[in-house]
């Protein structure tokens, strides 16, 4: 079945309105219930939530020798926050998915392809 | 005996049925297209001698049909494919018009096919330059030239919307009730776009125009038509537009703004001979020669019209198609009910409020209130690279015999025209004759 990589990007310095704790409450409360919807009917295939790209750090082959460097790869302002694998039968289904999701978090999600993975 | 045009033009008018069976069929879309340009060339070859066969659409289908199983046969991973269809549709052996398998009513292939090539994952671009590639059955070249971007460029565009489709796995299907809304949204504006670009130059052929030639200041974008050669193309891409209306009227029966965009394409196509002047200049709606107005476009659009009136369920085709039926209406500008036309706009404001309704809306508060209060109203709006916009606001200014300023407004009015006959309009100064 095709996996599609469902993921959240923060904007860096963009203004935004802070949630209240209940705010913030009823959006976990929703994001559970969603992802319990994907776990039972088989959606579901990994999801995570990252640390701030501040605490990225990039390996890279620099002259034959491994270099070390502190920071994000992307020198940008968008980075990728979390995210959700999931299976889904066509587009549409991951549209819906994706659509509850920035319904729950007000955030932006982008659904992108997997080249064909096999289903374990 | 078929002449090559003749056999062009039916297989414009029947390929989107067939590369839509076909789809369906083998769920690949350049096999599809593939296929069926193959069986374009077979009729090129025959049908000169032999004469049309009985059926020609379902000829397409079933010649495509069996390329398409050839090239499988010979390619391994087609094999696979054809062993997996098999599976699925023992036994079937329809022509691919819709199942007899398929319980309920039978829906034409090409809905699916729009619903997929109109998907908002899409770009406009895309949804536009499929649309006419794979069910209007326009070669690379003419949706190109329709939309002034050269050929290589429109067949790559053409190239990742097909990948996106696949990769992504945009489905195949018409959306479910609950979402046809949202869906059909798209759908309608490409298929008002289309039309847009076919009108935009008003004049059907004119000989002496030079020909085609894309512009070489880049490209324009499709939803603003610029500047193009007046070829048959501009006829074919509104008769094409209608064609697809219709397609999706017969399709989609309840749906009130499916039947008001028909009508608004219906009655805009009935002013088409009386858009161009005797010496091809471009003619505006108060200056038009009514008599030479498609009195049989106008019937059926109008009783369209008020067939959606009785479901009260106004949209913004629908709305725009009743402001053109009233105009149809009227004898002269002077005998039009503007107050109708008035309350429609207000209505279509309310249901999208853009500042080119706005501007609409204006010309119909000049005819009720006078010119000063739509110039207030004008001047309101920021739609400074809008032709139109400078055109409204010229007229107002003459008429509030501001010459000056009217002036200088058609002036930059013409700089921005689409279409030499309506630049010339213009530069006459807003003048009719």
């Amino acid at each position: 079945m095709p996996h599609y990589l469902l993921s959240v990007h923060s904007v860096a310095g963009e203004p935004r309105e802070p949630m209240t704790d209940e705010e913030m409450q009823e959006s976990h409360r929703r994001l559970g219930e969603i992802e319990e919807g994907m776990r039972s009917s088989g959606t579901w295939v990994f999801s995570g939530r990252l640390h701030e790209p501040d605490t990225a750090t990039v390996v890279r082959m620099s002259g034959g020798e491994v270099l070390t460097v502190d920071g994000p790869f992307a020198e940008s302002k968008e980075q990728l926050g979390g995210f959700y694998v999931i299976r889904a039968d066509d587009l549409d289904a991951a549209l819906a998915l994706a659509a509850k999701v920035t319904a729950a978090i007000e955030v932006p999600i982008e659904v992108r392809p997997f080249v064909a993975v096999a289903d374990a | 005996m078929p002449d090559t045009a003749r056999i062009e033009r039916i297989f414009r008018e029947e390929s989107g049925r067939s590369v839509a069976a076909l789809i369906r069929a083998f769920g690949d879309i350049d096999l599809a297209e593939d296929a069926v340009q193959e069986a374009f060339a077979v009729a090129l070859r025959h049908w000169p001698a032999a004469g049309l066969p009985p059926n020609p659409g379902g000829w397409i289908t079933t010649t495509a049909r069996t390329r398409a199983i050839d090239r499988l046969r010979r390619e391994s991973r087609g094999r696979e494919l054809l062993g997996e269809l098999a599976l699925l549709a023992p036994g079937r052996d329809d022509d691919g018009f819709g199942g007899a398998d398929d319980p309920g009513p039978v829906r034409d292939d090409r809905l699916r096919l729009i619903f997929t090539c109109c998907h908002p994952a899409l770009s406009r671009e895309a949804q536009v330059a499929l649309t006419l590639r794979l069910l209007g059955g326009l070669s690379t070249a003419d949706v190109a030239r329709s939309f002034l971007v050269s050929e290589a460029t429109m067949a790559q565009r053409l190239v990742r919307a097909k990948r996106k489709i696949k990769a992504a796995r945009i489905p195949y299907r018409v959306p479910e009730a609950h979402e046809l809304a949202a869906r059909l949204e798209p759908v309608l504006a490409v298929v008002y776009l289309i039309y847009n670009a076919g009108v935009t130059s008003p004049a059907g052929p004119e000989p002496w125009q030079p020909a085609a030639r894309p512009r070489a200041s880049g490209e324009a974008k499709p939803w603003q038509p610029a500047a193009r050669p007046r070829a048959s193309g501009e006829a074919k891409l509104c008769g094409e537009a209608v064609r697809l209306a219709r397609i999706l009227v017969t399709q989609l029966p309840g749906e009130p703004e499916v039947a008001g965009l028909l009508a608004l394409l219906l009655l805009t196509e009935s002013r088409r001979a009386a858009r161009i002047g005797p010496d091809g200049g471009f003619v505006p709606l108060a200056a038009q020669d009514r008599t030479r107005w498609d009195r049989e476009l106008i019937a059926e659009g109008q009783a369209i019209v008020r067939a959606c009136l009785r479901l009260d369920r106004p949209g913004q085709y629908q709305l725009q198609a009743a402001v053109s039926a009233v105009h149809a209406d009227s004898v002269s500008t002077g005998r039009t009910d503007w107050r109708q036309i008035l309350a429609l706009y207000d209505q279509l404001l309310a249901v999208a409020p853009t500042p080119v309704v706005a501007l609409n809306r204006a010309v119909a508060v000049a005819e009720v209130h006078g010119p000063a209060a739509a110039l207030a109203l004008v001047e309101m709006l920021e739609l400074d690279q809008y032709q139109p916009y400078h055109a409204v606001r010229a007229d107002l200014l003459r008429r509030l015999e501001r010459h000056g300023d009217a002036a200088a407004a058609y002036a930059r009015a013409a700089a921005l025209a689409p279409g030499t006959a309506e630049r010339e309009f213009l530069l006459r100064g807003g003048r009719g004759d």
